[in-house]
């Protein structure tokens, strides 16, 4: 066949086949992912959500560097029993900020989606020193080192900056008083107005949480961890989402 | 036993290829297997036609069939709460104190009421509801009530929890931390746990204790009573009894003293539904303690 003969240029020049090759999958990823950039439906369009907070993100940097994701999901997906048991199934907009995602593939715990508020500081300042006090059936290891670790916000800003790099829209006041609203937030006797002004209700339609995370004076990682823990699938204001039919 | 094909049979061509002698047959695919091939061309055409496949200019096409899982999911928790619409209305509706004395509500709240403890309060409360001793986590089994143990008590501390900073109408109470905040000195706390730890029954040093009781008089029983018997409208607890939220060794105490304890109760309000508040209520209410 005419058709088979020319494939055999193809097979017997390597150089060209891989040059063919890279096009067929270049098609195939051009296809998958383009429409995913300009598509308006990707993500869903909802209020409420903003950037993490300094003091959040300095948490969730935390919770990457120990591997939480490796035991916790943070997407519910859309099923009666983890809606159920979870709450509404996690929305792309949720996840619009995070660089990278925390979705996660493996659930020996339970799944962060929307565990903000959930629990009280003080549980998870328990849960954190030794989960098997709280929770006797647990096998999550201690964490109370956080709790002893002192962090000053030397790279916060830096933080902030490459996830302004990366897409998260910080504006410029957001950038440079980022050191400020890492540490107005753990202090709830300081003045957090500057934080709640870039963060907070004005702007996204939530006021920020502001409170002493971990119940003692220093800011340890253990507030910054708290802090994220405490606002994970909270922002969203579900009573203005309407969903789209064809997802 | 078959014969073996003659060779002219067994000729097939080959593929022209040649390496140190050995050549390759070219033998056709089985048709079987070509077939197969082609069908799954087929399927894949039709299944991206029936289902959410090919990128557009504001979406993808939605497919004939118009699959989505999120309108799956609602649909099914649709049907669910349909068939329980009835029930969950009368649950509304019923008094919260007859809500036992109807066998279907009853059973419809236990059980509901057991699946929402499970997920939402076994966490602090423990999968049992025998709270965490010496962790602040109040045991659900007994009688012995911080906020009180009526239905009506249990629901309003459900649906808006205790010492929280999200639900103005939550239950609010503060300890002033003894020592911390310098209102007593040492001694003087050492001698009220001695007479906490005298009210309570345990081993104490008797002229300590009594020093304690005038300084218990007067710096503790506004809120914990004179007795000690404690006083559930500002959710001070009963000292009188063996049953410690945060332990009730001597050290304890004093520690508890000092520093003041400020135990919190999320608001469920807005995460459950009065139906779903009203069950976990029954649910504890049915756990044994319930007045």
């Amino acid at each position: 066949m005419a058709f088979l003969d020319k494939h055999k240029v193809i097979e017997t020049n390597a150089t060209l086949l891989m040059i063919l090759s890279l096009l067929v999958v270049t098609i195939g990823g051009i296809v998958q992912i383009v429409p995913l950039f300009y598509l308006e439906n990707t993500i869903e369009k909802v209020e409420g959500m903003r950037p993490y907070t300094p003091l959040e993100l300095a948490g969730r940097n935390i919770y990457i560097r120990e591997g939480c994701y490796g035991c916790h999901s943070q997407m519910i997906r859309p099923m009666r029993d983890e809606v159920e048991r979870y709450g509404h199934y996690s929305l792309a907009a949720e996840s619009m900020y995070d660089r990278p995602f925390q979705w996660g593939s493996k659930r020996t715990g339970p799944d962060l989606a929307r565990v903000g508020g959930r629990y009280s500081d003080e549980w998870h300042q328990d849960h954190f020193q030794n989960a098997k006090s709280v929770v006797p059936e647990s096998v999550m290891p201690p964490y109370g080192f956080l709790a002893n670790t002192i962090i000053d916000g030397k790279y916060i800003q830096d933080v902030i900056a490459t996830n302004r790099m990366a897409g998260v829209p910080y504006d410029d006041a957001m950038v440079e008083d980022a050191l400020a609203d890492f540490t107005a937030q753990a202090d709830p006797n300081g003045d957090s107005s500057g934080l709640e002004e870039r963060y907070g209700t004005a702007t996204f339609g939530t006021p920020v949480n502001v409170r002493n995370f971990d119940g003692q004076p220093e800011l340890t990682e253990m507030d910054a961890l708290i802090a994220y823990i405490q606002v994970l699938g909270t922002m969203v204001d579900f009573s203005t989402y309407t969903p789209v039919a064809n997802r | 036993m078959a014969k073996p094909l003659k060779k002219e049979l067994r000729q097939v061509e080959t593929t022209g290829h040649s390496w140190d002698g050995i050549e390759e047959y070219n033998n056709p695919l089985p048709r079987w297997w070509v077939w197969v091939f082609y069908a799954t061309i087929v399927w894949g055409i039709g299944y991206t036609v029936a289902y959410p496949a090919w990128p557009l200019i504001t979406g993808a096409t939605p497919g004939l069939l118009g699959a989505s899982t999120r309108a799956d999911v609602e649909v099914e928790i649709a049907a669910v709460d349909a068939a329980n619409a009835a029930t969950k209305d009368k649950l509304i509706a019923a008094d919260l104190t007859a809500i036992g004395a109807d066998p279907e509500l009853a059973n419809y709240a236990e059980r509901a009421g057991a699946a929402i403890f499970k997920t939402n309060c076994a966490t602090c409360h423990g999968s049992g509801a025998a709270g965490v001793e010496g962790k602040g986590y109040p045991n659900l089994l007994d009688d012995d009530w911080l906020w009180g143990g009526t239905m009506e008590d249990i629901h309003l501390t459900v649906t808006h929890g205790i010492r929280n900073t999200t639900d103005p109408d939550a239950r609010y109470s503060q300890m002033p931390a003894f020592g911390v905040d310098g209102i007593l000195d040492e001694t003087q706390i050492g001698q009220v746990a001695e007479h906490v730890l005298a009210i309570s029954g345990q081993e104490h040093d008797a002229t300590a204790a009594a020093a304690g009781a005038t300084l218990f008089a007067e710096n503790c029983a506004a809120c914990h009573m004179e007795d000690g018997s404690g006083d559930r409208t500002q959710g001070a607890p009963k000292l009188t009894d063996a049953i410690w939220l945060y332990g009730g060794s001597r050290e304890k105490i004093i520690e508890t003293v000092t520093k003041a304890r400020f135990g919190v109760m999320p608001n469920w309000s807005p995460r459950l539904s009065e139906d779903e508040i009203r069950a976990v209520a029954y649910y504890v209410h049915s756990r044994g303690g319930g007045e």
